[in-house]
């Protein structure tokens, strides 16, 4: 009985690190720019398929496809915001949602299309099979442990970047007051730029992490839709926030497909927000201010 | 240019300001009237969805664009609509009394949805409706004993008086009687204290409250009066393809639905109207277009789906008043001719309009 509940909460928690890396790709978009993208799920659609062609194509080792990913990602991400969001900076949030859903079809048009990528359902292999490691009596699979792992290095990577890098100093100060970031000779443009990027990146890894469980197809960016459940959770402007927000939702779902009957598993995510919304209309780690008339 | 001289109040809130609207919208009822026969079928079935998401975009125009709550799960009251209309028909009820109850029905969940949005504001909100959406298609595919899941509902043709509305001709008359009257109906609820409300909802929050305006009777009003004419849009649309299935309505449907109001141009009646017609022919455009394309990108099965994409991207950057703002630019253009100036429409820019400070 425990092992069976932890053998779940360990693939909600692997399934959950999916999530988060996408909500934190939202939330990072969020804080600076104040839109939210709607194509995130997307992004990481894509870092999937440039990851499938650098395995399997190019025949490139795992770390490496990782890496190719991630820059392709990251340069698509920046394309994004320099051409599309750049030209209605400062338009009405749903506006821009609106924009992002545009961008969203786009990417999925173009994906179909691509020769090698189409609509098909594709695998990518990962390096660490389908090995178990039995704990107690509860069995494990590498994979998900491995997920975790890797999400983990991810966020302390991102943690030390926005800790002590330059950079990412500077990102925190334009999302908190774009004029003062200004004032304070921060070129806030350019900043919002590399977000964009630094944010596909993180799409991008998440993607790589899901293609073993989920397969690579153009509509996996749906998945990305259970990440805004996560980032609402979270609150939609906090960090920790969208991490524990996406973790939560894994492990719910998780519980909910396995104890709850055929259907609870697709809208446990939603309905978990509902209710959180209903309570606290602007998530469990989300900060409110006043505004001053 | 024409010039009215206003010499009465009640001029300002009369349905036309000058003969010259009479005039053209006479027409175009005249036009309309005549249309099943001027065009080919094919033409007039098309007209039928224009009809039907003209009621649907109105429904979706007052709530984004007049009084500017967000929604991303207008698909679940469309279902709504039709689950109830198909139901209701299935057991015998006369047309009347089942697309009231559809009617009726859809409010009562929009209530629902609205009691949350008194407290979520911008993006929040279109998660809610968005979270809403799903569970309602959920709902649809697992309760077959109602729904018929995934195995879907049929309809029969509509009964009306006694007769049965077979031809296209007549089933396009209810269509555009009643968009003619949501049309009608929305225009004086928009002249009513109720509309100025919802607009002043849409401009401030803060001081639409300040000057005494209800913000939650409003506010659950206008959820509920957008999910009713949805509903109603809802049934009409579940006898027009006379087959549903939980598939129509999902979130891509809701998103297809915001962008009818997008495209149109934001807080127009004139917009919603122009923006149904829009989606539906774009479809056609697309497979016209096809043609000139080479056969290796034409015969993709994504095209639709970038070019629904472009054309979205392309109208906000480019024309954020939608359709209806590219026509008053251009009627403007003629009338003020040679003095139009660039910037006659230009929006301003509001830099950091930030949601976080509320």
């Amino acid at each position: 009985m425990l092992s069976q509940v932890l053998q779940l909460f360990l693939a909600g928690v692997a399934q959950g690190c999916v999530y988060a890396l996408v909500a934190l790709g939202f939330v990072l978009i969020y804080k600076a720019t104040e839109t939210v993208n709607f194509a995130q799920g997307d992004l990481m659609m894509l870092g999937a398929f440039f990851g499938l062609t650098a395995s399997t194509v190019l025949g490139w080792p795992y770390w490496a496809t990782i890496l190719f990913a991630i820059t392709v990602m990251a340069v698509v991400g920046m394309m994004i915001e320099r051409i599309v969001i750049r030209p209605v900076l400062g338009y009405p949030t749903f506006t821009v949602v609106m924009i992002t859903i545009g961008i969203g079809y786009v990417m999925r048009g173009i994906v179909t299309m691509v020769p090698g990528w189409g609509t098909e359902t594709h695998a990518l292999p990962s390096p660490f099979g389908n090995a178990v490691v039995r704990i107690g009596g509860a069995v494990l699979a590498v994979e998900q442990l491995a997920v975790i792992a890797m999400t983990a290095a991810l966020c302390a990577l991102l943690y030390v970047f926005f800790r002590y890098a330059k950079l990412g100093v500077a990102m925190q100060a334009t999302s908190q007051n774009q004029l003062a970031a200004y004032y304070m000779g921060i070129p806030v443009r350019r900043v919002n730029m590399l977000i964009w990027g630094l944010s596909a990146a993180v799409a991008a890894f998440g993607g790589i992490l899901l293609a073993p469980v989920a397969f690579v197809h153009s509509n996996m960016g749906f998945i990305g839709l259970k990440a805004f459940p996560a980032a609402v959770l979270g609150g939609f402007g906090s960090v920790p926030g969208a991490i524990v927000g996406g973790l939560i939702i894994g492990v719910v779902e998780a519980l909910a497909g396995f104890y709850l009957p055929e259907g609870f598993k697709d809208t446990a995510a939603y309905v978990v927000v509902l209710i959180v919304l209903l309570f606290m209309p602007s998530g469990i780690f989300g900060e409110t201010f006043h505004k001053k008339v | 240019m024409r010039f009215i001289f206003k010499t009465d109040y009640d001029q300002d809130i009369r349905l036309f300001q000058h003969g010259g609207q009479v005039f053209w919208y006479g027409l175009l009822v005249a036009l309309l009237i005549a249309a099943p026969f001027l065009v080919s079928e094919y033409v007039l079935s098309q007209l039928h969805f224009v009809c039907i998401y003209s009621i649907v975009g109105l429904g979706l125009m007052l709530l984004v664009g007049y009084t500017g709550q967000i929604s991303l799960g207008h698909a679940a009251f469309l279902a709504v609509g039709a689950y109830t209309e198909a139901l209701l028909q299935s057991k015998g009820m006369p047309f009347f009394v089942s697309i009231i109850s559809a009617a009726l029905l859809s409010a009562a969940v929009g209530v629902i949805v609205g009691l949350p949005a008194l407290r979520l504001k911008g993006i929040y909100l279109a998660i809610a409706t968005l979270a809403f959406n799903v569970i309602v298609e959920e709902i649809v595919t697992r309760w077959e004993s109602v729904t018929g899941g995934n195995q879907g509902k049929h309809l029969k043709a509509i009964e009306l008086f006694g007769f049965r509305l077979v031809g296209d001709a007549s089933f396009y008359y209810l269509c555009l009687a009643l968009t003619a009257l949501s049309c009608l109906a929305l225009v004086n609820l928009l002249r009513s204290p109720t509309g100025r409300a919802f607009v002043a909802i849409r401009d401030s929050e803060i001081s639409a409250s300040c000057m005494g305006i209800n913000l939650a009777k409003y506010k659950t009003m206008s959820f509920a009066l957008s999910a009713a004419l949805t509903g109603v849009g809802g049934a009409l649309y579940a006898h027009k393809v006379a087959f549903i299935t939980p598939e129509q309505f999902t979130l891509l449907t809701s998103i297809e639905l915001v962008t009818i109001v997008i495209i149109g141009g934001i807080g127009s009646l004139h917009g919603a109207v122009l923006g149904a017609a829009f989606i539906i022919v774009l479809p056609q455009l697309i497979s016209i277009g096809k043609d000139w394309l080479p056969a290796a990108v034409a015969s993709q099965s994504g095209l639709q789906s970038i070019v629904f994409g472009l054309v979205l991207i392309a109208f906000i950057i480019f024309e954020p008043l939608g359709l209806y703002g590219r026509w008053l630019k251009i009627r403007s253009y003629f009338q003020l001719f040679p003095f139009y100036r660039a910037g006659t429409f230009r929006r301003q820019k509001s830099y950091m309009r930030s949601e976080r400070l509320r």
